[in-house]
């Protein structure tokens, strides 16, 4: 008959010459812990003891939705700053290979990254044996329609509006994480030895006239890297300040938009689309949440109606332990 | 054992033992036996020829070195699927083409968990490091062979062939046959706790020969060698011989091997002689480590696993084929299809087969990684709260429950059927005499009845006293104290007499016996009898006496206590210079040759000394202690037996009558089983005091006869096959070599003595005896007392001698021992007289009917497997409520496979005509695989089945409908069953039925069963701990089991099916989310989480809370568990996990990460939001979606719960807000810089976080409320009972149960009697054909409460016995028992 002997009996066992005197009685300690007895909140879900639940989310979700809901709808009036986008639909911003086609490090202008982009970029790394800046399949696929709108005034001579390209990007990528390779020499010197994306028309360094805005920096760039969540998207363009409280922004009358087009989308079914729009504290303009948090109000609330009819007929069954199926 | 010896290596042994063991042979090789020599220098050559392949004595039991930890303990984690899994991932992910995530971050979690592992694996390790040296540098005194004599050497350094030379309580180094013991017998005691954990001493012998040296052993002039056995693990076992240099063989045994592990107690000093060492001890082969056991619930998420697989496959598949639809549209969209570094553009085919692996890399959370390791670590803590009850903490022996099995405490809450040991388990295993019968007189001791119920009602007293007694005097010894008590506690050794017997003593005389050859036609034949009988309770057992003062000495010499004990020394030394008078060990006497080297004079003494016994009847050899240890041997019998005519009273006067009580009760007796204790107190009280017992010599006070000393001839211990065991002794009145047997009934009525045509009426008087002592039985039995019967036989010298050579042989082959062993007690143990039985009580233990009464309302159906007789088990069945009254009872007793088929068919047709009236069993008989528990208050029925009937129900053909009858009975009760049969009946219904088994026990006959069973509990009682050994779970009392099962196992099963559900559910919902992302992003593989992210929260921010769960979660409290049994039925049903259950908790999952994912899709549709921006409030929602799941499913709540739950959140968002403001170009391309912050300013990702919360868990919580309010299950409405106040309480449950009744009568007869019809097995035609064919008797021994079934049952029984009728009796000694009723 085989026997199992554990290690630790065994050797337990072995030299019982250990003197007894501090013997440790196996008693377990009688704690609330060790006895399971730890006070405890004991929910019991029935109709009766949830019933204010439901109200109460019934009571706060309505009114946030219709809170919500005005705000959304509010958005139209153009009034305040006036955003303006470009919208792509069905572009897959967000496929995987094309997600990890960038090299952040030689965005934030290290100097070894701009010269030897990493692997990632691939195929858009070197060019003619010279490194790509920015690499990546993300900057070489930028959107690079020009966009402006002029004001039809009564003299049908159109007035252009004054948009600005600054402030449309996050400011923490415009100033932490996007910088331009360092140095006191112009951009070009900086960018010396690199090729501008197959794509492009111009070098990095020739995005914008402005300096603060130019090369790595330049904000439009900074928004296209911003890689999109779904197919279809907008990205923010440009940005109409109110010139006055007095006047609307963009007061009503005709307008001449003027596109420069250089960003074919025909080939993937995509659409481009510009959308002058004002931000509200919830962002663009979007009823979904409103009418979610209605909706969702209402039923709680129609659920705390049935489970009050519930309780009602089981009172008596669900407080106490009587229950007789 | 020996079936695969060559047959050479038999014939050689056969050989040599049948020619007197003189046979010149070289040295055998070493081959399959083990040949050991001295390590010394004469034998040099030959040692090293032959001990180079030995193991020395240094051990390791570490499964790692320094060196090896890392790959060895890589490989055996691999061992698990799971980690192979994952590595697979993990490498899938070096793939470039399919890498989903940076390479180094899949490797995380595996090398989290695997560190996990290791840590813990290196620090057991490292903890068996420790001891292993510890123990490996331990002293001992070994031979040196330079300086000639014993130096200290380290354990480590021992090799076989190596002196060692111990003193007392000392532990023995390593396995080594004794060769020297300062005890003057040749014996030496070892205690074996630290092997079997039993504590009583056991008795080892010096090997024949070197007993009768008188000085130490000198390892110098030792040239024998000793030859035996390869290493093996039995401990029970060991054979082998040692040869002298002369050729000379003697057998050796396992009464000559001393134990590595064991402590040497009792004995001054030991010498022996290593035969294995280190790893080759017997004590280091058993030590085969913990076992591992599966649970049922692990295996039913196992099971679930692979259905994960399967859907991460089909999730995979979707990808892929998705991938490669989309890419097909933009295959030259440069955009999209984004070339190869080389420039060349994929084929959207190889595009979705690559997509494949890239989602089985994404997706792979889906298979919970950390599911194993939570597992372990739940049920680590549920160990710990099992063992933190103190419910289960018992004073008296001053132990708790013990979890030896670390892995399958869920198994506790479905335990569908229990099988129970009855003695020692359901019984104290206190055996308290209760009454006798001697000479066909019963003697009912009512005044001993009397005492023993005032025992019942003050218990606690009884067990103290020992212990207290024992205290203080020993270091180390009386660590067991509260245990030894339990064995002579004072309701087991305070008798009361019997007045009828004790008047009956008063006829007794020495006069008896002197004129014995002309009184034997007129003898008081009855008071020889009584004498015979309790001279037989005093010696026929192995009962060691030592006095309480000294715990472990034992007691030699009675006269010792008339003299002026001055110190343990003096005694010693006393005890050294009596040794010489010992008497010859029964070899010796067998007429064979006395060992060369010992002297000539000392077989001359030898014979003098017996012949002296025949002229002494009254013996007292202790009365010249001061006497030289080597003086002229003639002259000290002589002297002796001067002495011994008017001795008695000169020195030792007052060891008489009147002076042995007092010491009587100063003696300790220390038995294998409570049994023979209890008899041999009840001899004590009738003053037949068992004094000293040594290997030669047995003394026994009897009063009205004076002090006797029986020379012991021999002993044949019990087994449990022969159940019996014998002594051979010569009596000193009549100087006869006589047998004692005692035993089972039914073994020793079948061994009496036929009939022996020259004494035909006291034949005759025999057989009335016979007849009235069975009836006696029978009468103790039904009261459910433990019944055994005492025989002795007469043996002429002559005959004595001619058994024992054979014997001898027996004892000295290697090879058969055990048969030849066996087979020689059958020739001793014949033609017995029968003296008479004896009744011994075994109470219940406390609390033990309720404990079974609530485990039957539990659903469990329980069977008790008792080596006792079927009376005996049929009371206690009814004592302990396993049985009530008013159950039909079934009893299979039968003595033929066709007559038990009949029999049995008989029964199920009876039990199914009473089954129509309850439709629910009517499904019964088919399906055996289906077989529900036909709870059915109306019809309860009990089935008994013995012994030798039950082999038949087991074989093949019969097993089923025994496995369908049981099924109607609510308890079985297996009676004179043998651990085989128990462990196979075990099998039986756990191979067959598919259920749960449970087995509970507490001796070493329990142990098959133990580890047969799904769990196997052992009773730490008094028969040792081999059954705590082997079990999972060790209790140590009965009662436990209730809470054992009832509460933990409720909690665990709960616990941790709903921690397993858990975190399915929740790896399910999460991963969701990453593919319904795959919808948007043209399958191509995009995360919208960092991974890191990804990666923590499985690993960090989600995993402390299930755990914590499925270590606290309560939900229904333990005193209502205890209260309502009937809730225990919800585990043996699974239900908390229930296939179904699983696919409810995906489809849930699958419905909250559509929530989780299309809310925040809608809210964020055309806006400008990136990727990994529009990812996080996805991860917040899931996050509080996940946490708040668990609270929902939580029954209640503590701060522990709240704290990990709060530190979880915090920790999240902390680990965001970090990593969003330190991360600037880290981690590409997912890029976290800010985001978290930026969210935390916009309302609207409150908004939308709320948001998807509600609506992700508003189906699952209105569907608890409306199953709270509506249709709340027996464990929500328990739960009010926790509310309750106390009064309210009993109320409650008063109502509770009235509706269960209620509730049970309304859905039988609601329940359509469906299948009824046509599906009754075949039994009416083959009970018809077993009537005709019956060639043996069929007996149904229906009890009175077989009411009409008996109708049925005598039909057949009376037709089968007129065909067995004279096939029985031919059968001679057929047990009587088998009456027709």
């Amino acid at each position: 008959m085989a026997m199992n002997y554990n290690s630790k009996d065994e050797v337990d066992g072995g030299p019982p010459c250990a003197p007894g005197g501090t013997a440790k009685t196996p008693r377990p300690d009688n704690t609330a812990f060790k006895q399971q007895r730890l006070p405890a909140w004991q929910p019991i879900l029935t109709a009766g003891t949830v019933l204010p639940t439901f109200f109460i989310i019934g009571l706060i979700f309505i009114p946030i939705g219709i809170g919500i809901f005005v705000t959304s709808n509010n958005i139209r009036e153009i009034e305040g700053n006036v955003f303006m986008y470009y919208a792509l639909s069905n572009f897959y911003q967000n496929h995987r290979r094309y997600v990890k086609s960038r090299d952040d490090s030689q965005l934030n202008g290290d100097s070894s990254a701009l010269l030897n982009p990493s692997k990632e970029c691939e195929p858009y790394r070197r060019n003619e044996d010279k490194p790509i800046a920015p690499c990546g399949a993300i900057a070489n696929s930028m959107f690079n329609d020009t966009l402006e709108l002029f004001l039809m005034g009564n003299d049908s001579y159109p007035t252009p509006i004054t948009l600005k390209k600054k402030s449309i990007a996050w400011w923490t990528d415009k100033n932490v994480k996007f910088r331009n390779p360092p140095g006191e020499e112009s951009l070009e010197e900086r960018f010396k030895g690199t090729t501008k994306p197959v794509n492009w028309l111009n070098p990095v360094y020739m995005l914008d006239s402005d300096p603060d805005n130019n090369g790595f920096i330049n904000e439009d760039f900074i928004v296209w890297m911003r890689t999109a969540a779904l197919p279809n998207f907008r990205k923010l363009y440009r940005l109409i300040e109110r010139k006055s409280d007095l006047h609307p922004t963009l007061p009503a009358g005709r307008y001449y938009l003027n596109i420069t087009y250089n960003y074919p989308v025909h080939s993937f079914d995509g659409r481009k689309r510009m959308i002058l729009s004002t931000i509200s504290w919830m962002g663009g303009k979007n009823p979904f949440l409103g009418i979610a948090y209605i909706a969702i109000g209402s039923i709680s609330f129609f659920l705390g109606v049935v489970l009050l009819v519930i309780n009602h007929k089981y009172r008596n069954s669900s407080n106490t332990a009587d229950i007789t199926i | 054992a020996s079936g695969d010896r060559d047959d050479d290596g038999r014939c050689n042994y056969s050989s040599l033992l049948a020619c007197g063991a003189k046979s010149s042979r070289s040295p055998r090789p070493a081959g399959r036996h083990r040949v050991v020599v001295p390590h010394l220098w004469p034998f040099r050559d030959e040692y090293e020829k032959l001990s180079g392949a030995y193991v020395n004595n240094r051990i390791r039991t570490t499964k790692y070195t320094l060196l090896n930890f890392v790959p060895r303990n890589l490989f055996e984690q691999f061992h698990r699927a799971a980690n192979l899994y994952f590595l697979f991932l993990v490498v899938l992910n070096w793939v470039p083409l399919v890498e989903a995530f940076q390479k180094e971050i899949t490797m995380l979690p595996l090398v989290v968990v695997l560190t996990i592992i290791a840590i813990k694996d290196g620090l057991e390790d490292y903890r068996k490091y420790k001891i292993d040296k510890q123990i490996n540098n331990l002293v001992t005194k070994v031979y040196s062979r330079k300086e000639k004599k014993y130096i200290d050497q380290c354990w480590k350094d021992v090799t076989v062939g190596d002196f060692i030379r111990l003193s007392c309580n000392e532990v023995i180094p390593a396995d080594m046959v004794l060769l020297f013991s300062t005890d003057p017998d040749g014996i030496c005691h070892i205690e074996t706790s630290g092997l079997d954990g039993e504590s009583n001493l056991k008795q080892r012998q010096v090997v024949r020969g070197h007993a009768e040296q008188d000085s130490e052993v000198d390892p110098e002039k030792f040239s024998s060698r000793i030859e035996c056995e390869s290493p093996n693990n039995d401990l029970n076992r060991f054979r082998g011989f040692l040869e002298h240099s002369n050729k000379e063989r003697v057998g050796l045994s396992k009464e000559n091997l001393l134990l590595r592990g064991c402590t040497i107690r009792n004995t001054e000093a030991v010498v022996g002689i290593v035969v294995y060492a280190g790893h080759e001890t017997k004590a280091m082969l058993n030590n085969s480590g913990p076992r591992y056991k599966r649970s049922k619930l692990e295996r039913r998420a196992n099971t679930d696993v692979l259905w994960c697989v399967l859907l991460l496959v089909i999730m995979c598949l979707t990808g892929a084929v998705g991938h490669g639809i989309w890419l097909s549209r933009y295959e030259h969209i440069l955009f999209f299809n984004i070339p190869e570094p080389d420039g060349h553009i994929i084929s959207p085919v190889l595009a979705g087969f690559y997509m494949f692996w890239t989602m089985i890399i994404l997706l792979q959370v889906l298979i919970p990684i950390s599911l194993y390791v939570s597992i372990e670590i739940v049920k680590l803590g549920q160990i710990y709260f099992i063992q933190s009850d103190v419910d289960f903490y018992n004073e008296k022996m001053d132990s708790t429950v013990q979890c030896r099995s670390l892995n399958i405490a869920e198994d506790l809450g479905q335990i569908q059927y229990l099988f129970s040991d009855k003695t020692g388990t359901l019984t104290e295993n206190k055996m308290v005499f209760r009454r006798c019968s001697v000479a066909g007189f019963d003697y009912c001791h009512e005044e001993n009845a009397r005492r023993l119920e005032s025992y019942q009602d003050d218990d606690d007293r009884a067990d103290a006293p020992g212990g207290a007694a024992l205290g203080g005097r020993r270091g180390s010894g009386d660590v067991r104290g509260p245990r030894q008590a339990a064995f002579s506690s004072p309701m087991e050794t305070d008798v009361v007499p019997d007045t009828r017997l004790l008047d009956k003593f008063s006829q007794i005389t020495p006069q008896l016996f002197t004129p014995l050859e002309e009184t034997i036609q007129n003898p008081p034949l009855e008071t020889l009898c009584i004498i015979d009988f309790f001279i037989a309770l005093a010696i026929c057992n192995t009962v060691v006496v030592s006095a309480p003062n000294q715990p472990r000495q034992k007691i030699r010499r009675p006269s010792l206590s008339g003299m002026p004990i001055r110190s343990l020394e003096e005694i010693k030394n006393l005890f050294q210079r009596l040794s010489v008078r010992r008497s010859s060990s029964p070899s010796l006497s067998s007429g064979k040759e006395p060992p060369s080297g010992v002297p000539n004079a000392f077989v001359s003494r030898l014979s003098l000394f017996s012949r002296a016994k025949l002229t002494s009847p009254v013996e007292e050899e202790g009365s010249r202690p001061s006497e030289s240890p080597v003086g002229a041997s003639s002259s000290v019998c002589c002297t002796e037996t001067k002495r011994g005519n008017g001795g008695a009273g000169v020195t030792n006067g007052q060891v008489g009558p009147a002076a042995g009580q007092p010491l009587a009760s100063s003696l300790c007796y220390e038995a294998e089983s409570p049994d023979e204790a209890a008899l041999v107190y009840a001899a004590r009280a009738y003053r037949c005091t068992l004094q000293a017992r040594t290997p030669e010599q047995v003394m026994v006070d009897f009063a009205a006869l004076g002090p006797l000393t029986f020379q012991l001839l021999h002993i044949l211990p019990f087994d449990s096959v022969r159940k019996r065991m014998s002594v051979v002794v010569r009596h000193p009145l009549s100087n006869q070599v006589v047998v004692y047997t005692k035993g089972a009934d039914s073994v020793i009525m079948e061994l009496l003595s036929a009939a022996s045509p020259e004494e035909a009426s006291l034949e005759k008087h025999q057989l009335t005896i016979r007849e009235k002592t069975q009836k006696h039985l029978d009468d103790y039995a039904k009261q459910g007392l433990r019944t055994l019967c005492v025989a002795k036989k007469v043996m002429s010298d002559t005959e004595y001698a001619e058994w024992l050579r054979n014997h001898f042989l027996a004892e000295t082959s290697i090879d058969n021992r055990e048969e030849l062993l066996l087979e020689s007690a059958m020739r001793l143990e014949n033609k017995l007289t029968l003296l008479g039985a004896t009744g011994i009580e075994d109470r219940l233990q406390e609390g033990v009917p309720e404990s079974i009464e609530a485990l039957h309302k539990a659903g469990i159906k329980i069977w008790m497997l008792t080596g006792d007789k079927q009376e005996t088990a049929i009371n206690i069945a009814y004592a302990c409520k396993l049985l009530e009254p008013e159950d039909k009872l079934f009893i299979l007793n039968t003595q033929s496979k066709d007559a038990c088929e009949m029999l049995m068919s008989t029964i199920l047709k009876e039990l199914q005509k009473k089954g129509q009236a309850c439709p629910k069993q009517a499904s019964l008989s088919v399906d055996l695989l289906q077989l529900p528990a036909p709870q059915d208050s109306e019809l309860r029925a009990g089935l008994i089945i013995t012994g030798k009937t039950l082999e038949f129900a087991l074989q093949e053909s019969l097993q089923r409908q025994f496995l369908e009858l049981t099924s109607w009975c609510q308890a079985v009760v297996c009676c004179r069953a043998t651990p085989l049969q128990k462990s196979e009946v075990v099998k039986l219904v756990r191979g067959h039925l598919q259920v749960m088994t449970l087995a509970i026990g507490d001796g070493a006959n329990d142990v098959s069963m133990i580890q047969v069973a799904d769990i196997g509990i052992g009773v730490s009682g008094q028969e040792g701990m081999q059954a705590v050994m082997a079990s999972d779970f060790a209790v140590s009392q009965f009662r436990h089991l209730s809470k054992l099962l009832l509460v933990h196992g409720h909690w665990c099963y709960t616990r941790l099916s709903n921690m397993i559900l858990y975190f399915f559910y929740k790896n399910v919902a999460y991963v969701n989310l990453l593919f319904w992302y795959q919808f948007f992003c043209g399958f191509s593989g995009t995360s919208m989480t960092d991974y890191w992210v990804l990666i923590f929260f499985n690993l960090l921010f989600t995993s402390a809370p299930p755990v914590i769960y499925g270590v606290l979660e309560k939900d229904v409290s333990a005193e209502t568990l205890m209260q309502l049994p009937e809730l225990y039925k919800n585990g043996q049903k699974s239900e908390a996990y229930l296939p179904l259950t699983f696919w409810i908790t995906l489809l849930d999952a699958f419905y909250q990460s559509l929530v989780c994912f299309f809310v925040p899709f809608f809210t964020y549709r055309g806006s400008d939001i990136d990727i990994f921006t529009f990812g996080n409030p996805l991860n917040t929602a899931a996050l509080f979606i996940i946490l708040l799941h668990l609270v929902i499913e939580s029954k209640s709540l503590t701060w522990i719960h709240m704290l990990v739950i709060v530190s979880s959140v915090v920790s999240y968002f902390l680990f965001a807000l970090a990593f969003g403001a330190l991360c600037v170009t880290c981690n590409p391309p997912s890029n976290p810089y800010w985001i978290m912050q930026e969210h935390m300013l916009d309302p609207v990702f409150y908004l939308v976080c709320v948001l998807t919360t509600c609506v992700a868990l508003l189906p699952r919580f209105v569907y608890r409320v409306l199953q709270g309010s509506l249709f709340p299950s027996p464990i929500l409405r328990a739960k009010h009972f926790d509310r309750l106040t106390p009064e309210e309480r009993t109320e409650a449950l008063k109502k509770w149960r009235r509706a269960g009744k209620m509730d049970q009568v309304t859905s039988k007869h609601a329940e359509p009697s469906a299948d009824q019809t046509g599906r009754r097995p075949p039994s009416g035609p083959s009970a018809v054909f077993a009537m005709r064919a019956a060639t043996s008797c069929a007996v149904g021994q229906g009890d009175t409460s077989v009411c009409e079934t008996a109708l049925d049952l005598r039909c057949s029984d009376t037709e089968a016995s007129q065909v067995a009728g004279p096939q029985k009796t031919k059968k001679a000694g057929s047990p009587p028992s088998l009456k027709l009723k």
